[in-house]
């Protein structure tokens, strides 16, 4: 059976791996290169590198590290981040990456979510959503250039209308990232993501709020996405991921071993 | 038993976009690799691979131009075709109705996932394991990294299953040539035992 899928994600920001709250005050982790070693034989299933600064700062920024990384690691791993132009992404498929993750580009200029199908097939167009619970409209809102807090911009799209359009267009796969939620590890939204499920034909990740085990259960189990992203809690070594997979296997969610 | 690693190893340039990972995922296990479209290499090789990804009507597109489809098909030594590479072994693709290099008496369908999300994409087991030399050493518990929406039918030729959906070709294969619809060079450990067995397979 077609396993759920755990997906570390790395936020890069000038070759080292960071990690912020709610997207701000970014920390150093570590160097990309050894700590994607790490998560791949650990037993991540799948890895996200995610340049947070290229796509504010108007620039696509050195991606050499993509190919330091597809020369070691044996997992699939997509990098996102700035990728504004098909040959922007042809550079960083061609250094190894298996897909391309396009966020704020994506909502200034839907056609190239087509232009990216055509050229590269569906398999490898990912599309990430920063979507904010906006608790006065009851609505889940979508947001660019979240990378930069000074850029940091409301756009006219509902997260729901904006995931039917980015799958007509040709998306293979969709990271949900709630806002709301992110880096503070109180769990998944569940709510959001049943609601985004049931208009997503295409495989759907999860992103924000992961905090203890029992989030990926309920996520993948109430949810039924079929990854789940998170950052802080395997850098801080707060969850390990061998007891992760061992503990949705003993609760019936198919998942690759260790 | 000694391994020989100074064999010619080569990937076939089909233009398409992730070569290097296969590279990459050749040179760990300790061999030499040469990515090439050029005949004479192609053909003095001791192995080849076919890779591809992206869509099928583009990499014909491309093999054709590079003038490789005679090549290919005089090959005698063993090809392993790998994702869309091994859907290009085919007679004939209905991703954009093309035809392909006609290696392996099959066709490629949409997958009939019954419901299922598509693409069929993450790491996933096999149904059934043939004794084909390339699957030495691997079982039921292992899993395979798949992204595809198009796949082949189970026949005579088939060398492994998958299910997602539907009952579909893991793996096919006839005379030299064999194929596989996941990506071994992103299968872990598992895809890296299915490249070195094909890498130790007597020509």
């Amino acid at each position: 059976m077609l396993a759920r899928r755990i997906i570390p994600c790395l936020d890069v920001r000038e070759g080292k791996v960071v990690k912020g709250v709610k997207f701000r005050n970014h920390e150093i982790i570590g160097d990309i290169v050894p700590l994607a070693q790490k998560y791949a034989e650990m037993g991540a299933d799948e890895l996200v590198f995610y340049d947070i600064t290229a796509s504010s700062d108007q620039r696509v920024v050195d991606k050499s590290w993509v190919s330091r990384i597809a020369e070691k690691i044996d997992i699939p791993f997509c990098v996102a981040g700035g990728i504004k132009t098909v040959e922007q992404a042809r550079i960083i498929l061609e250094m190894g990456a298996d897909k391309i993750s396009i966020n704020s580009p994506a909502l200034a200029n839907p056609e190239l979510i087509t232009e990216l199908n055509q050229r590269f097939g569906q398999q490898c167009i990912v599309i990430g959503i920063d979507s904010f619970y906006n608790k006065d409209t009851n609505q889940y809102e979508v947001y660019q250039f979240t990378g930069d807090e000074s850029r940091t911009q409301k756009t006219s799209w509902t997260t729901f209308d904006w995931i039917q359009e980015v799958q007509k267009r040709g998306a293979g796969e969709i990271v949900l990232n709630c806002m709301n939620q992110d880096g503070v590890r109180e769990g998944y939204d569940i709510v959001q993501l049943k609601q985004a499920r049931a208009v997503c034909n295409v495989p759907l990740i999860a992103s924000g709020g992961a905090g203890a085990i029992e989030h990926f259960t309920t996520v993948f189990k109430d949810a039924d996405v079929d990854g789940a992203l998170a950052a802080s809690v395997f850098h801080k070594n707060v969850i390990e991921m061998a007891e992760l997979k061992q503990t949705l296997i003993n609760e019936n969610v198919e998942i690759r071993p260790c | 038993m000694s391994v020989n690693t100074d064999q010619k190893i080569v990937i076939i340039d089909t233009g398409c976009a992730n070569l290097s990972s296969l590279r990459f995922a050749v040179e760990r296990l300790g061999y030499k690799v040469e990515v090439s479209f050029d005949e004479a290499v192609i053909k003095n090789a001791d192995k080849v691979f076919l890779p591809g990804v992206g869509s099928a009507n583009a990499a014909m597109h491309i093999i054709n131009e590079r003038k490789l489809i005679p090549i290919i098909k005089s090959l005698t030594q063993p090809v392993l075709g790998i994702c869309l590479g091994m859907q290009l072994m085919t007679a004939f693709s209905k991703e954009g109705n093309v035809d392909c290099l006609q290696l392996i008496d099959e066709q490629v369908n949409p997958i009939q996932a019954e419901g299922l999300r598509l693409p069929h994409m993450g790491w996933n087991t096999l149904s059934s394991i043939s004794d084909h030399p390339i699957f030495s050493g691997i079982t039921f518990d292992d899993y395979f990294y798949f992204v595809h929406s198009f796949c082949v039918s189970t026949s005579t030729n088939t060398l492994a299953t998958c299910d997602y959906g539907q009952t579909f070709a893991a793996s096919i294969g006839s005379g030299n040539f064999a194929g596989v619809q996941f990506h071994p060079e992103r299968s872990g450990k598992a895809g890296a035992k299915i490249i070195k067995n094909f890498l130790e397979m007597k020509a």
